[in-house]
C-alpha cells in the first residue's frame, strides 16, 4: 500500500539536521569550549532553536566579551531569516554530516545579516511570510479571516514544534476551490548557491489557462532555465527541496501543498552537482 | 451521486446518452431506427420512433424483472373419491384466481409480449403464512370461500393449493416495441412524456406515461410498474382542445400545450387517481405569441413560446398546480425539459446545443445561468483519435485551424432546415412551431442522410461521423445538389452503390474536420440524477484546438496520481533523507523541548446534578508528551456550583468514545470513559456552532488516537459499529477481548469515528466492509480514514468521497371522533397533541418540526405516509379505540380515534471513505467472515434488496471488495435479514417472520440450490439472524434472542429454538461463535441505557450459548429533547477473530 500524502507533511515537519556547533577560534574564552551537538528542525529558524547553544558557550565566556550571536558556515554568514533546511541545502547539501557551524559572538556582519534581538522579530518575519504567501494564494482572504489567536496558533506551533497544533490551522491556508484546481499563484522562492543575488520570486500560477497543471519543470523553465538538464547534457545543477530532488514532472500545486515550509513558501534551492 | 444518463436525440433521429460521470455522448447503438422523441425515467426510457410506434428501453439491472403468475387448484371431498377435482355445480372453477370468480387453467396464461420469457414451469407453493404445509401444498376449509388452514380437520370439505410460475422480462437495454392497440389508436403518436414516480411508492416502480397523437388527442398508459414495465393499455383522456405537446413531472404536475397556444393543467392527480380528473386552462405567457412547449418538474413549470422565448411559472406546487404568474427568462430555446430535482435542460434555437440551467436549487428554482454541454459525441472522439494518428503524417496543426466555424455553420444549417420544411416533399406540418417541423423534416430527410452512410464501407464504425460534417457544415441545398451531381446518392438508400463511396470520400474536401457541434432536437433529463451540487465534467469545452491536451489528460487519468513516478520518488527520497540525516544521529539532543499545549473554549455542559440542564462552562484540553514520548492530555471542564468554582476532568487516554449526539437545536456530543460507561452517564457537551463542535471533536479524536498510538486506517480486525444517528465507529480489538476466563471488559474498548453516514455496516477479516445508508444505498469501504468532520491531518487524502444520505422524519396527525362533527382535530383535554411524535408525548407540527440536526436539510414537503404497518385507509388514516392503542387501517364501530403519519425527507451531505455500489438499494448485507486464502479468492457476499429480493454478489475479493454484479436468488416472498456463517451457511429471515436455510452453498455453487423453511419460535416473528462458525442466533420482533439448537454438519437446519435473553435489538455472532448484541434497558449506576453494546461471556465450544453479559457503551436519554439516543449496530471481522 502506498503511503499517504499526509505522511509527507509529517516527514517535512520532522526533518532534522544533525549539527555540530563550534565556537569561533577568535572568541575570548576562559577555558576551552567544547563543541555542541544538536538536531535542528529543518523548518525552523536558527535563532529560534539555538538558546541551548548560546547557553552552552556563554558558560565559558565573560559577559563583556559577548555581543549578538551569529553563525557562519565555511566563511558564509548564515541568514537566520532563511529556514534552517534552506541554509543547509544551499550551502552544505553535499557535505559530510553533522553540519559544522561556527558560532560567533562579535564582529556581527551587518552587511550580510539582519539583527535578531528577540524571538518577536522572528515571529514578525514568519507571520509576514505567511501573509505574503496567502496574498498570492487567496488574495489574503484566508489569513485575514483568521483571528489573532489563530495566527498565534501557527506561530506557537512552529516555536514549540507542535505539528498538530500548527497543521490544525495551516490546513485552512492550503485549501482552494476545487474547480480552480489550485491556488491563485504559487508562493515560491528559488535560491541559487554561489550567487550573491537574493532569491527569485515572481508570479506563477499552478494551472495553465487550458486547465493543465504546471509542474516543477514548467516553473524552472520560466524562472531558471539553466537549472534544467537538457537531453544529452551533463547534469550541472540539483534542484533541492527539503533535502530531496523531486522529479521535474511533479505538479507544482502538490509541491506547494506538501513541501512548503511553515511560512507557506516553497523554498527551492538550485545547487551545483557535486563534481565527484 | 449515482451514475445516470441524460438522453437526447439529434436532428437526424439518432439517440444518445450522456452519463453523469462521462465526458461524451454515447450513441445508443441498439436503435435500429431513428427516433423523434424520448422521455426518460431512472430505470427506463420511452421513445417514439420514426415508424410512429412507441418503444421502451429498460435499463439492465442485476435485479431481474420477474412477474409472478398464480392460480389456484380447488378440490372438494366426496365419500367415494376422497378429495377430487369433481366440484359441486355451485362451486368455483376447478382452476381459478384467489377469489374463485375467474376461471384460470394453467394453459390460459400467455406471455404478454415477445419481451417476456418463462423462467420455469408451474409448481406448487408449499409455504402457507410462514409455515410449511403438508405434502402437496394443500390448505383446507369447511367450504368455499372460507378460512383455510394447513391442517386437515374432520370437517374439511374443500381444499385448494396455489400454483406459481414466474415470467421474466428479457428485453433489457434494447428498444422493445410496445404492442399497439390498433382498434383504439387510429392515429400515430407525436409526443410522449413519463413521470409520476413520486406520486406513490406502491406498486413499486409505478410510472405515469402520457402520449399525444397527431390528431391532438391525449392518452394515458395504465398499469406501468416495476414488474410490468410495458404497462397494460392506453386510455384516452378527454380534452378541452387539441394538444400538441405534454409534460408530466416526477410528482403530480401535468401540463400540456394546445394548438392555439394556451396551456392546460391537469388537476386532481393523486395517489388514488394518477390520471387526474379535469383540466384547467392557463393563458400563454405572451398575449400575442402562443406557447409551443411546456416542461414541468416537481414544483416548476417552464414554457417556450413561438418566438423561442423562455418563461418560468411562479408559485407552482401540489396545491396550486396552475401557479400564479409568468417570469420572462433569458435565452432562446426550441424546447425545454425538466428532469430530476427540478433541474432544467434545453436546446437553444441558435446553435441547437443542449444547455443546462445552472444553480437550480429548492430555494432558487429558476436557477442562474444557461450553460452549454460541450462534450463531444463518441464518434467525434473516434474521429479525434484518427486525427491524432493522421497528424503524424501531416504538418503539425493544420487540422486544428477551423475551430470557430461550427456554431455559425450550425445556425445556417438550421435556417436551411427551416426553408427545407417549407418546401420539403414530406412536410406534414405548416406550423411555425420549431420543434414540430424539425422532427417531421429530419425524418423526411433521413433517407437521404442514410444513403451515403450505408455506402461508406471503408470505415463502418465511423460512417456517421463524416456525414455529420456533410450535413451540418454544408448548406442543405448545396449538399443535395452536390449529391445530385455525383448522381449516385440522392433520393433513397437503394440507389447507393459502391461507386458512391469513392465519389463521396473524394467529394468531401475535409472529411474529418468540422462538425464539433451536434445539432440536437430533443433532450430528456428525467433519468438524470443531478442537482445543483453535482460535479459534472460536461462543460469543459473540448474543441479541436485542445484535443491533444484532452487526450493527454485522459491518459493521465488512466494511471492514477497515487502511482505516479514523481510521488513514488518523493516518498522514497524522504525516507532516504530520514536515514541519512536522522537515523544515525538519534542520540543528538533535540533543539526544541516538548512542552504543554492548552486549547481552551467555551461550551455548555449537561450538568451532573438535578435538575439537569445545560450550563455554561469553560472547556480546556491540555496536551503534553508522556514519559515514552507518546502524547497524552487531560480535559478540564470548569463550572460554577452555587457560586463556587469547580472543575471536573478526564484523562484523554481514558476516553473510550466521543459521539456526536442528535439534537435538533444544539451541537452536542458525549464523552465516555469506562467509569462513565458503568454509570450510563457520559459527559455531555454542546458547542456554540457546528463548526466549533467539529473542530473540538476532530482535535479530541486526534488526541485520543495519539494517546493510544492509533493512526491511519482501521485494521482488518477492527470491529465496526453504527450509532442510531448514522455515525460510524471502529474499535481495534484488544488481544484479551475473548480471553478466558477474564476477557477485557467491553466498557474499555476504544471507539474512534470514521467519516460517512450509514444505517448498517458489515465487515470481514480481509478488510472488506460494506455499508447501507438510510436511503438503502449500498457503500463499500475504500480503505481510507477520516472524512466528515475529520479534515486535514485526521483524514487520509485519498479514498475520501462525497456521501449523501436521505431519511424521512415522521410526525402524526391525531383526531378524535365526536357524535356531532365526526372526526375533528379537537381532542379531549387528556388527549395527546393533535400533531405529535409517535409517542404522542411531544407536540410536533408540520411548521415547527425541524430536521434531526443542523446537518440535515429538507428536500421534500410534508406528505401523507401510506406505508405504515397495519395499513391505512385511502386518506392515510389508521383507527383505534383510544390513544395509545394498536391501530388498524379501516374504521370499525368501536373506533373513536384515528391518526395518520406524515413524512418529510431530509438529506445529509458529508464525506468519508466510502464509494457507492450502484444501482440496487439494499436493506441488509452479509459477508463471509472467513479469511480468504489469497487476495484473489472470491468472498461470498449476500444481500437483501430494499424490496426483499435475495441477492448474491459475484466477484468480491479483497482487491475488488465491491464485486462485479448481483446474482438474483429467487424466493417466493420478500426477505428482510440475511447472514452467512464461517462455513458458508446462509440463513435468512422472510418478511413473514419465518427463517430459511439455503442449501448447498459452496464456492462452486455460490448461490446454493434451494431454501429450507424453518418455522419461527411459537407466536414470534423473527426479524434478524446472525450466523457464526456453528451457532445461529436470531432476534424476534419482541426483542427476544434465540439460539438454534441441534445444528450439526449433517443437519445444518437444527431442531428447535431456545430462548437466551430479552431486550435485544440486534445480534452479531463472530467466526469463533463470539456473541455480541445491542441491548436495551441495561441498568447503570446513574441511569438506564438503551442501545448498549454487550458481549456474551463464557462462550465455549461445549457451551455456545455462553453464560452472562458484559456491558459496554450505551446511554438512555432521560429527556427526549436533550439527550442522546445511542445505538450501536455491531459488526466485526469474524474469522481471525479478535483473539489473534
Amino acid at each position: 500500500i502506498m503511503a499517504d500524502d499526509k505522511d509527507v507533511l509529517r516527514d517535512v515537519w520532522f526533518g532534522r539536521i544533525p549539527t555540530c556547533f563550534t565556537l569561533n577560534q577568535d572568541e575570548v574564552t576562559e577555558r576551552e569550549a567544547e563543541a555542541y551537538y544538536l538536531l535542528l528542525p529543518r523548518v525552523s529558524y536558527l535563532t529560534l532553536v539555538t538558546d541551548k547553544v548560546k547557553k552552552h558557550f556563554l558558560k565559558v565566556m565573560r559577559t563583556e566579551d559577548v555581543e549578538e550571536m551569529w553563525f557562519e558556515y565555511e566563511g558564509t554568514p548564515l541568514k537566520w531569516h532563511y529556514p534552517i533546511g534552506v541554509l543547509f541545502d544551499l550551502h552544505a547539501s553535499n557535505s559530510v554530516l553533522p553540519w559544522s557551524i561556527t558560532v560567533h559572538f562579535k564582529n556581527f556582519p551587518d552587511r550580510d545579516l539582519l539583527h535578531c534581538p528577540s524571538s518577536s522579530v522572528i515571529e514578525a518575519h514568519f507571520m509576514s511570510s505567511i501573509k505574503e504567501a496567502d496574498a498570492l494564494k487567496h488574495k489574503s482572504q484566508v489569513v485575514n479571516d483568521m483571528q489573532k489567536k489563530d495566527h498565534k496558533q501557527l506561530w506557537m506551533g512552529l516555536q514549540n514544534d507542535k505539528f498538530d497544533q500548527f497543521w490544525a490551522m495551516n490546513r485552512k491556508l492550503m485549501e482552494y476551490p476545487t474547480e480552480e484546481g489550485g491556488f491563485r499563484y504559487i508562493p515560491f522562492r528559488i535560491y541559487q548557491a554561489m550567487s550573491d543575488r537574493p532569491f527569485i520570486q515572481k508570479l506563477f500560477r499552478p494551472v495553465s489557462p487550458e486547465g493543465n497543471a504546471y509542474t516543477l519543470g514548467d516553473l524552472l523553465k520560466e524562472m531558471y532555465p539553466a537549472a534544467i538538464t537538457n537531453d544529452g547534457e551533463q547534469k550541472r545543477y540539483q534542484v533541492v527541496i527539503h533535502g530531496i530532488e523531486p522529479l521535474l514532472e511533479t505538479p507544482l500545486q502538490w509541491l506547494s501543498e506538501h513541501l512548503s515550509h511553515p511560512d507557506n513558501f516553497l523554498h527551492i534551492c538550485v545547487v551545483p552537482t557535486p563534481s565527484d | 451521486m449515482p451514475v445516470s444518463l441524460l438522453w437526447a436525440v439529434d436532428v437526424y433521429g439518432r439517440v444518445y446518452g450522456l452519463s453523469t460521470v462521462g465526458q461524451q455522448w454515447d450513441q445508443c447503438r441498439d436503435a435500429q431506427m431513428e427516433f423523434k422523441r424520448v422521455t426518460a425515467a431512472q430505470e427506463c426510457c420511452w421513445g417514439i420512433a420514426c415508424d410512429n410506434n412507441i418503444y421502451l428501453n429498460v435499463h439492465a439491472s442485476d435485479l431481474s424483472i420477474r412477474y409472478q403468475e398464480e392460480t389456484y387448484e380447488n378440490q372438494r371431498w366426496n365419500p367415494v373419491d376422497g378429495f377430487s377435482e369433481r366440484l359441486l355445480p355451485s362451486d368455483r372453477w376447478q382452476w381459478s384466481d384467489v377469489t374463485g370468480l375467474q376461471h384460470q387453467p394453467l394453459d390460459s396464461f400467455q406471455l404478454p409480449s415477445s419481451s417476456w420469457e418463462w423462467e420455469g414451469d408451474w409448481y406448487v407453493d408449499e409455504n402457507f403464512e410462514g409455515e410449511p404445509t403438508e405434502k402437496g401444498g394443500w390448505t383446507y376449509a369447511i367450504d368455499f370461500p372460507a378460512t383455510y388452514t394447513k391442517d386437515k380437520k374432520w370437517n374439511s370439505c374443500v381444499r385448494r393449493r396455489r400454483w406459481l410460475r414466474y415470467r421474466r422480462y428479457k428485453a433489457m437495454d434494447t428498444w422493445a416495441k410496445i404492442p399497439s392497440q390498433h382498434t383504439t389508436l387510429p392515429d400515430p403518436f407525436s409526443d410522449i412524456s413519463c413521470g409520476g414516480w413520486e406520486i406513490s411508492e406502491e406498486p413499486r416502480g409505478r410510472l405515469s406515461l402520457w402520449a399525444v397523437s397527431l390528431q391532438g388527442k391525449v392518452w394515458f398508459r395504465e398499469g406501468i410498474y416495476h414488474q410490468n414495465p410495458e404497462g397494460a393499455s392506453w386510455e384516452e383522456v378527454l380534452l378541452p382542445g387539441e394538444v400538441v405537446q405534454i409534460s408530466c413531472g416526477p410528482a403530480d404536475l401535468v401540463w400540456a400545450v394546445l394548438w392555439e397556444g394556451q396551456l392546460i393543467v391537469r388537476e386532481g392527480i393523486s395517489r388514488d387517481c394518477p390520471k387526474g380528473a379535469s383540466w384547467a386552462i392557463v393563458e400563454s405567457p405572451s398575449s400575442d405569441v402562443g406557447a409551443t412547449h411546456v416542461a414541468v418538474g416537481n414544483n416548476v413549470v417552464w414554457v417556450v413560446t413561438k418566438d423561442n422565448k423562455v418563461w418560468f411559472r411562479r408559485g407552482v406546487n401540489s396545491h396550486n398546480p396552475c401557479g400564479s404568474g409568468w417570469i420572462s427568462m433569458v435565452g432562446e430555446m426550441i424546447m425545454i425539459n425538466v428532469g430530476q430535482n427540478d433541474q432544467v435542460w434545453a436546446i437553444s434555437s441558435e446553435d441547437r446545443a443542449v444547455y443546462f440551467r445552472q444553480g437550480v436549487t429548492s430555494s432558487e428554482l429558476s436557477g442562474k445561468t444557461w450553460k452549454a454541454i460541450t462534450v463531444p459525441r463518441d464518434r467525434d472522439r473516434s474521429q479525434s483519435s484518427l486525427i491524432l494518428s493522421l497528424s503524424v503524417f501531416l504538418s503539425a496543426g493544420c487540422f486544428f485551424c477551423g475551430e470557430v466555424r461550427a456554431p455559425s455553420v450550425a445556425s445556417d444549417a438550421e435556417s436551411d432546415l427551416e426553408k427545407g420544411s417549407a418546401d420539403g416533399p414530406g412536410c406534414l406540418v405548416t406550423s411555425t412551431s420549431p420543434d414540430t417541423f424539425v422532427d417531421e423534416d429530419t425524418i423526411s430527410h433521413e433517407g437521404d442522410a442514410k444513403a451515403p452512410c450505408a455506402g461508406v464501407a471503408l470505415s463502418p464504425s465511423q460512417s456517421g461521423g463524416p456525414l455529420d460534417t456533410q450535413w451540418s457544415n454544408v448548406d442543405l441545398e448545396e449538399a443535395q445538389s452536390q449529391q445530385a451531381q455525383t448522381g449516385a446518392v440522392l433520393d433513397s438508400a437503394d440507389t447507393c452503390s459502391l461507386s458512391s463511396v469513392a465519389t463521396y470520400t473524394l467529394a468531401m474536401e475535409d472529411p474529418y474536420g468540422g462538425d464539433e457541434h451536434p445539432l440536437w432536437a430533443w433532450v430528456s433529463g428525467g433519468g438524470c440524477s443531478v442537482d445543483s451540487h453535482s460535479q459534472l465534467s460536461w462543460f469543459n469545452s473540448v474543441n479541436t484546438a485542445s484535443l491533444v491536451q484532452s487526450v493527454q489528460s485522459m491518459s493521465l487519468s488512466v494511471s492514477p496520481a497515487q502511482t505516479a513516478a514523481w510521488r513514488k520518488q518523493i516518498f522514497e527520497q524522504l525516507s532516504e533523507r530520514t536515514r541519512r540525516e536522522i537515523d544515525n544521529f538519534k542520540h543528538y539532543e533535540q533543539a526544541i523541548e516538548q512542552s504543554v499545549w492548552v486549547k481552551k473554549g467555551s461550551m455548555q455542559w449537561w450538568r451532573d446534578w438535578k435538575p439537569h440542564k445545560w450550563i455554561d462552562v469553560h472547556f480546556a484540553l491540555e496536551q503534553f508528551s508522556g514519559p515514552e514520548g507518546n502524547k497524552d492530555g487531560i480535559l478540564f471542564i470548569y463550572y460554577n456550583y452555587y457560586e463556587e468554582k469547580k472543575y471536573l476532568h478526564a484523562f484523554i487516554n481514558e476516553v473510550t468514545i466521543l459521539v456526536p449526539v442528535l439534537n435538533d437545536s444544539k451541537h452536542t456530543f458525549a464523552i465516555y470513559t469506562p467509569e462513565r460507561t458503568k454509570q450510563r452517564w457520559p459527559i455531555r457537551l454542546a458547542a456554540a456552532t457546528e463548526l466549533e463542535m467539529h473542530d473540538w471533536l476532530a482535535l479530541l479524536s486526534v488526541s485520543c488516537c495519539d494517546s493510544r498510538g492509533i493512526q491511519g486506517p482501521p485494521s482488518k480486525q477492527a470491529i465496526w459499529s453504527i450509532t442510531c444517528k448514522g455515525d460510524i465507529f471502529v474499535s481495534e480489538p484488544s488481544p484479551g477481548i475473548e480471553a478466558v476466563p477474564y476477557p477485557t471488559p467491553c466498557d474499555q474498548m476504544f471507539w474512534r469515528q470514521v467519516g460517512g453516514h450509514l444505517r448498517i455496516v458489515e465487515c470481514n477479516s480481509v478488510g472488506i466492509v460494506w455499508g447501507i445508508g438510510f436511503d438503502h444505498t449500498a457503500w463499500i469501504y475504500t480503505g481510507g480514514y477520516g472524512g466528515g468532520l475529520f479534515q486535514g491531518l485526521a483524514s487520509s487524502t485519498d479514498n475520501i468521497y462525497t456521501q449523501t444520505d436521505v431519511k424521512s422524519v415522521y410526525i402524526y396527525e391525531n383526531q378524535r371522533w365526536n357524535p356531532v362533527t365526526g372526526y375533528t382535530n379537537r381532542g379531549l383535554p387528556t388527549d395527546r397533541y393533535m400533531w405529535s411524535d409517535a409517542s404522542g408525548l411531544h407536540e410536533c407540527t408540520r411548521a415547527n418540526t425541524k430536521p434531526p440536526s443542523p446537518q440535515w436539510t429538507w428536500v421534500s414537503e410534508w406528505a401523507i405516509d401510506y406505508s405504515v404497518s397495519g395499513g391505512t385507509d385511502r386518506e392515510g388514516w389508521q383507527y383505534a379505540a383510544d390513544f395509545p392503542a394498536s391501530y388498524h387501517g379501516y374504521k370499525t364501530m368501536k373506533d373513536f380515534v384515528r391518526r395518520r403519519r406524515w413524512a418529510r425527507k431530509c438529506k445529509l451531505t458529508t464525506t468519508g471513505p466510502w464509494q457507492e455500489v450502484p444501482p440496487i438499494a439494499l436493506s441488509d448485507v452479509t459477508i463471509l467472515p472467513c479469511a480468504a486464502q489469497s487476495t484473489v479468492d472470491m468472498v461470498p457476499v449476500w444481500a437483501i434488496s430494499n424490496k426483499g429480493d435475495v441477492l448474491c454478489r459475484l466477484g468480491v475479493t479483497a482487491l475488488t471488495p465491491a464485486g462485479s454484479s448481483w446474482l438474483h436468488v429467487g424466493t417466493d416472498q420478500p426477505f428482510k435479514s440475511i447472514s452467512i456463517g464461517a462455513a458458508s451457511q446462509v440463513w435468512a429471515i422472510a418478511r413473514d417472520g419465518s427463517a430459511f436455510y439455503r442449501g448447498s452453498v459452496s464456492p462452486q455453487n455460490p448461490a446454493g440450490d434451494c431454501w429450507y423453511h424453518i418455522p419461527s419460535p411459537a407466536k414470534q416473528k423473527l426479524k434478524q439472524v446472525s450466523v457464526g462458525r456453528t451457532s445461529v442466533f436470531t432476534v424476534d420482533e419482541n426483542g427476544n434472542l434465540w439460539y438454534r439448537q441441534g445444528v450439526t454438519p449433517s443437519y445444518p437446519q437444527g431442531s428447535s429454538w431456545e430462548h437466551v435473553s430479552n431486550n435485544v435489538r440486534k445480534v452479531s455472532v463472530g467466526p469463533l461463535d463470539q456473541v455480541w448484541i445491542i441491548a436495551d434497558k441495561v441498568q447503570g449506576s446513574h441511569s438506564l441505557s438503551c442501545g448498549t453494546v454487550c458481549h456474551r461471556l463464557a462462550v465455549q465450544p461445549m457451551q455456545p450459548k455462553g453464560q452472562s453479559w458484559d456491558y459496554g457503551i450505551g446511554v438512555k436519554k432521560p429527556n427526549m429533547k436533550l439527550s442522546p439516543f445511542f445505538v450501536l449496530i455491531l459488526s466485526f471481522p469474524k474469522c481471525n477473530g479478535p483473539t489473534k
